[in-house]
């Protein structure tokens, strides 16, 4: 039996205040495996995202354990857990999060900064992700100077410049009209057919959600199917 | 790395205006003052001619005589320096010299006011004049007490306008001189350099400043190697022990030491303490950082409500693989590198300031001017200010959640 790429072993996720305690997400059980485009569905503060947080380790659970590729990477260090990030995930946000003073290239190159590459090779990784999401001739202009969509494809090329082996996509289609929204998701498509990359993504949008190979369904920060 | 990080820095000063204008101002308005004060210390303390062997010569500017109900401070008195401290082991010139009287001279129908300084040949041998004209008088010239003068390029000007003045006599303080050398203009800081005529000691109007143990007299001493400061010093406070002091008085303190060390002695008021310059220094320092520390503040300030603004950004860079280490270094240099731009407006702003203050001659003879010791002072200020007033607010924004600063990730 081949180990899942992500794995969440009885995951819980309790948000404390002084005087309020918000249990987000409970009982959580979850495998995705190599190669599998997975999204995860559920009414709005159902613990969707929070799910996304934990899987791409932004966030730690209150109890429970994550897995990625078959190791346990809950406990680890803050510098563990940015390699991880760096080496293994690519994140797309619903509201693209770009740096809106750097260029394009620039936002995109991100990722690679924090690896020992240099910077003629870098650029070359940046403008074939580029090239990847068809805004290379973009690649000098500044985010504002884009519409949602196209912040949306620089946003994934920044995701996948770096070759990661999960990406995480948060609601990407959330903030652009249906026919952007479908672009995206067949770039996010192709990725997973021909690239391979595992493939998580929450949405709200039922008619995406059938484009995915497995939907998981969430309420009340339990998985109900 | 560091590239990228001084590319974002350019870029957030050169978009985002009014915060860069603001800070710059408050930086650069900071390191111009502190640049200022440096220029000027340097000025008076460094080692410039005439007093290029600064670094083994030791002044005394004054001495203490204390008693039971009395106290008299200020210059040591002739015979205090001739009958007391000559011939200290290690010592190899010793100078001892009035302290600048003002005299006046009615020359061609004008009123002429100079500071005057009696002085003996060595004077002219520890101090390292570079002669305009002429030659130092010399040891005969003392012993005999001929009326020989050297001035400075100024004096010159005032008697003898563009002409030579070698050879020519003139008058000051009832007496006439003749000129046998002319120097440079020494700034009026240069406690024991500075005049506008030097004559022998021995032209003095009476012989009742060699009884004297505490007026209106200075000293110079020449070590003949660093390393024999110390034991100079000791000798010179041992010497000092034996002094036949005044009726009133039980003792007599005083320390050879550098100009700064004399100077911070005589500002300190402590006679008897082996460092009162690094204490100075120390104090100068304590002050110049508590002077940082306002504007520093102010920076701090500006610099964490700007972290809403860039919480996108730390998030992104969190979620993509920097360690909270990485966006410390990166906020760090980010407030070093607009430290530093203050600090070369600041250097700009100073030669400028510095510039004006030489044309409007307020101090006599001062020439104030940045060089590279200035330079690498202006710049050690402008990285403790960048690291003052940007450690704390890139400590804070480093250690955000990565999902905080993401806010949700919307």
């Amino acid at each position: 039996m081949s180990v899942p790429m992500i794995r969440l072993d009885n995951i819980e996720k309790v948000y404390r205040t002084d005087r309020i305690e918000t249990v987000a997400l409970s009982g959580i059980n979850l495998d995705v495996e190599e190669g599998e485009f997975v999204s995860i569905m559920g009414p709005s503060g159902c613990g969707k995202s929070t799910l996304m947080h934990l899987m791409g380790l932004l966030d730690a659970p209150s109890k429970g354990t994550i897995s990625l590729g078959g190791a346990v990477v809950t406990d680890a260090s803050d510098k563990a857990l940015a390699r991880l990030r760096n080496q293994s995930i690519g994140f797309v946000f619903q509201s693209f999060h770009l740096i809106p003073d750097l260029s394009v290239l620039d936002n995109v190159e991100i990722p690679l900064l924090y690896r020992k590459v240099g910077a003629a090779e870098r650029r070359k990784a940046a403008e074939a992700a580029l090239e990847r999401v068809g805004l290379s001739a973009r690649k000098h202009h500044f985010p504002s100077q884009l519409s949602g969509g196209q912040q949306q494809r620089v946003a994934i090329a920044r995701a996948i410049v770096g070759k990661p082996r999960i990406l995480l996509a948060d609601e990407p289609t959330g903030n652009l009209d249906s026919q952007m929204g479908d672009e995206i998701l067949s770039i996010l498509q192709d990725l997973n057919t021909k690239e391979k990359t595992t493939l998580v993504m929450v949405t709200h949008d039922p008619r995406q959600a059938e484009k995915t190979a497995r939907t998981i369904r969430m309420f009340d920060g339990r998985r109900v199917n | 790395m560091l590239g990228n990080y001084l590319k974002l820095s350019l870029k957030i000063l050169g978009r985002r205006k009014f915060f860069t204008f603001v800070s710059l101002f408050g930086i650069g308005f900071t390191l111009l003052v502190l640049t200022l004060s440096a220029a000027v210390l340097d000025h008076i303390f460094g080692a410039y001619p005439p007093e290029t062997r600064a670094d083994r010569t030791l002044s005394v500017y004054a001495v203490r005589m204390e008693g039971d109900d009395s106290q008299s401070t200020g210059p040591g008195g002739f015979k205090l320096y001739d009958q007391y401290l000559r011939d200290i082991p290690g010592v190899e010139r010793m100078s001892v010299l009035t302290t600048p009287q003002h005299v006046v001279s009615y020359w061609n129908g004008t009123r002429i006011q100079s500071a005057l300084k009696r002085t003996d040949a060595d004077f002219f041998r520890i101090l390292d004049f570079r002669f305009l004209e002429g030659e130092p008088f010399g040891d005969a010239d003392v012993n005999d007490g001929r009326f020989v003068a050297v001035i400075n390029e100024s004096t010159r000007r005032k008697f003898f306008g563009k002409a030579q003045a070698v050879g020519k006599s003139f008058e000051a303080d009832g007496q006439t001189f003749k000129v046998v050398g002319v120097v440079p203009d020494v700034p009026i800081f240069r406690l024991m350099a500075s005049g506008d005529i030097y004559v022998p000691v021995t032209t003095a109007k009476s012989d009742e400043y060699r009884q004297r143990i505490r007026s209106g007299f200075m000293a110079m001493f020449l070590v003949k190697d660093r390393s024999l400061i110390e034991s100079v010093q000791q000798e010179f406070k041992a010497r000092l022990a034996r002094v036949e002091v005044p009726p009133n008085f039980k003792r007599i303190l005083a320390v050879p030491e550098s100009v700064f060390g004399t100077f911070s002695r005589v500002i300190l008021g402590d006679f008897e303490s082996e460092d009162t310059a690094s204490r100075l220094l120390s104090i100068l320092l304590t002050m110049a950082v508590l002077f940082m520390v306002l504007p520093a503040v102010n920076l701090v300030n500006l610099n964490v409500s700007r972290a809403l603004e860039r919480a996108s950004e730390i998030g992104v860079r969190r979620a993509f693989g920097a360690s909270a280490r990485d966006l410390l270094l990166q906020f760090l240099f980010e407030n070093v590198i607009i430290s530093v731009v203050g600090g070369v407006l600041a250097l700009i702003m100073a030669a400028l300031a510095l510039f004006a203050l030489n044309r409007a001659d307020l101090v006599p003879y001062a020439h104030f001017a940045i060089n590279f010791r200035i330079a690498a002072w202006g710049f050690a200020f402008a990285l403790t200010f960048g690291v003052l007033s940007g450690l704390w607010p890139a400590w804070r924004l480093s250690r955000l959640k990565p999902i905080q600063a993401l806010g949700g990730s919307r």
